[in-house]
């Protein structure tokens, strides 16, 4: 559906450095990247600000050209067949709403609807269907402004999808929503992802997005790839320590076992860091046959903490 | 070309209804843009007040040159204006959402936020011009009459082009905004009054560079059988269709130009 070969993308920034003076500089936004993703594929692009993510999207959309490197999505150039891509593709900024601050949501999307042709009989159903789904039903006709970022954000989404597109791609599609909000997305992009083959391409912070929804990833940073491959082998392979959560009967000082460090104490509760390579079950038996325990929990790393690794050690992970 | 121009209607259709959810709003402000509109055509009639001729024309003919310089700079207005617009899409990165639409973001700028009280600007020069064609001291020849839609016509084209032009320049440089309004509303203005009014070598800039000259001026002096107060060859008289044209060309280049050059924001 989407394949990328070795794209790069370059710009020049101008910095003043005096009155007239100024200073080119030139910025690898993307800087050689390569990857396939195959029909119906759910895939979570990471990277930290400024890592080449949005431009990766842009390229990917046909807002912008690759400097050089060939990008076929559904199989069209992007850059050169931008409207005829623009019918099988589906784009959420969540940054920036497509919708029209002025019109109700249901203007808004009659006007999508001229704007990609959509036929009357097929938007009435596909509308119906969103509107059930996204639960639009209470705000269709309130201006866009007024709707809460959720609301809108769900407005968007429907707006995306009514020409019923193969491949959407979205943008940090939740950020700023609540914790509410983002599971009714998170639902709906599941459903979307596995009812109708939708092949989607999902950019965010949000690790708990990619956690729930991606069974594969992609991290960007400083334009290249750093990996790309399943979240299970991700974990592996950047090796991230274990947390060994440990209820002692009554309060003590820190425990002492070989290799585990205690992180933290809190009254009778313990936390302790098990590094990768050492036998979780062997610690937790060296422990109970020393200290009387009550209770006792073992902490796979959050995904949080293995991208946080992977970006200070600045290496890359071949999966 | 067809598909667009159903496409820009439906938009614009779209926007009329939206606006016309609120008709007593719709219908003051447009009174409100008409009024402000026939504040030019006010000045005018003002200093006829006090002196016969401008520039060593009469009355009627410079409500001529007001009422066809008027008319086609609202309808190009009406169709393009909102081409102004496109700096600040460009700044809030609106313009990326009109990309990944399967339709020209040309016809999107032009038709976002279209308002029916923009086409409420057509009345004063359309008073004016029914007023004034039939007591203009002109010999109406088959060709005069008929280059009078002629010249409405190109007028309205020579503006649209400038507004796309204009828009152009905003691909690349932002905040230029204020700067293009004084070519095109500048250029409305300009357009209203015989040219014979200002200095010679403006006068030659306004025909051969940026050709405001022939939104109006060259063709009335057709209309109403004046010599050209710089001498110029009576040829160019005819000459406004194929100007329009040719800075549509221009338009149409720059635009794309723009476009490719256009490097989006941030994020």
């Amino acid at each position: 559906m989407i394949e990328v070969t070795d794209i790069h993308k370059t710009f020049t920034v101008r910095t003043r450095t005096g009155r007239l003076r100024r200073r080119r500089t030139t910025v690898r936004a993307v800087d050689g990247i390569s990857f396939t993703v195959a029909p119906g594929e759910f895939v979570g692009y990471l990277g930290p600000n400024g890592a080449g993510k949005s431009t990766t999207i842009k390229m990917l959309t046909g807002i912008l050209s690759p400097g050089s490197g060939t990008v076929r999505v559904a199989g069209l150039d992007p850059s050169r067949r931008r409207t005829a891509l623009a019918r099988r593709i589906g784009v959420v900024f969540g940054q920036r709403t497509t919708l029209w601050w002025d019109l109700p949501l249901r203007d808004s999307l009659t006007l999508i609807r001229h704007l990609y042709r959509v036929e009357a009989g097929a938007h009435r159903r596909r509308l119906a269907e969103l509107t059930e789904l996204l639960d639009l039903g209470p705000f269709l006709s309130t201006p866009v402004r007024q709707l809460s970022l959720g609301q809108r954000m769900r407005g968007d989404l429907a707006a995306a999808l009514l020409h019923d597109p193969p491949i959407l791609v979205l943008d940090e599609p939740t950020i700023g929503l609540d914790v509410v909000s983002k599971a009714t997305v998170r639902g709906f992009l599941e459903r979307v992802n596995t009812e109708r083959g939708t092949t989607i391409l999902l950019t965010t912070h949000d690790l708990g997005d990619i956690e729930r929804l991606c069974r594969r990833v992609m991290i960007i940073d400083h334009g290249r790839l750093a990996y790309d491959g399943d979240l299970d082998r991700l974990r592996a392979a950047v090796a991230a320590d274990r947390v060994l959560v440990v209820d002692l009967e009554r309060p003590a000082p820190p425990v002492r076992l070989a290799g585990v460090v205690v992180e933290r104490v809190e009254g009778p509760r313990q936390w302790l860091r098990v590094p990768r390579e050492m036998n979780a079950a062997a610690v937790v038996a060296a422990l109970a046959d020393r200290y009387p325990i009550a209770d006792i929990a073992l902490r796979e790393p959050g995904i949080e903490e293995v991208v946080t690794r992977l970006y200070r050690d600045g290496g890359r992970v071949t999966a | 070309m067809a598909d667009a121009l159903r496409l820009y209607a439906l938009l614009i259709w779209t926007w009329i209804r939206a606006a016309a959810q609120f008709p007593v709003s719709m219908v003051l402000l447009g009174l409100a843009s008409a009024a402000v509109a026939a504040l030019d055509m006010v000045g005018i009639m003002l200093l006829f007040a006090h002196t016969p001729r401008i520039a060593g024309f009469t009355a009627p003919e410079v409500l001529f040159l007001y009422g066809t310089s008027a008319m086609s700079f609202v309808v190009a207005d009406v169709l393009l204006g909102g081409t102004e617009r496109l700096g600040e899409h460009v700044r809030q990165g609106t313009l990326d959402t009109m990309l990944v639409r399967p339709v020209s973001p040309l016809i999107q700028i032009a038709t976002e936020d279209f308002s029916p009280r923009r086409m409420a600007k057509l009345l004063p020069p359309v008073v004016v011009l029914a007023f004034v064609l039939p007591r203009l001291p002109a010999d109406w020849t088959a060709g005069r009459v008929v280059m009078v839609p002629v010249m409405l016509v190109s007028g309205t084209v020579i503006f649209a082009a400038l507004w796309v032009l204009t828009a152009s320049v905003q691909f690349v440089v932002i905040d230029v905004h204020a700067a293009t309004k004084s070519v095109t509303y500048g250029g409305a203005f300009l357009t209203q009054y015989p040219m014979s009014l200002y200095a010679r070598d403006f006068v030659r800039g306004m025909t051969f560079t940026i050709p405001l000259a022939f939104v109006n001026w060259q063709p009335a002096l057709y209309v109403l059988d004046r010599p050209d107060p710089l001498g110029l060859p009576a040829a160019l008289r005819f000459a406004a269709p194929a100007v329009a044209v040719a800075l549509c060309a221009v338009a149409a280049l720059a635009w794309r130009a723009g476009l490719r050059h256009y490097r989006s924001t941030g994020s």
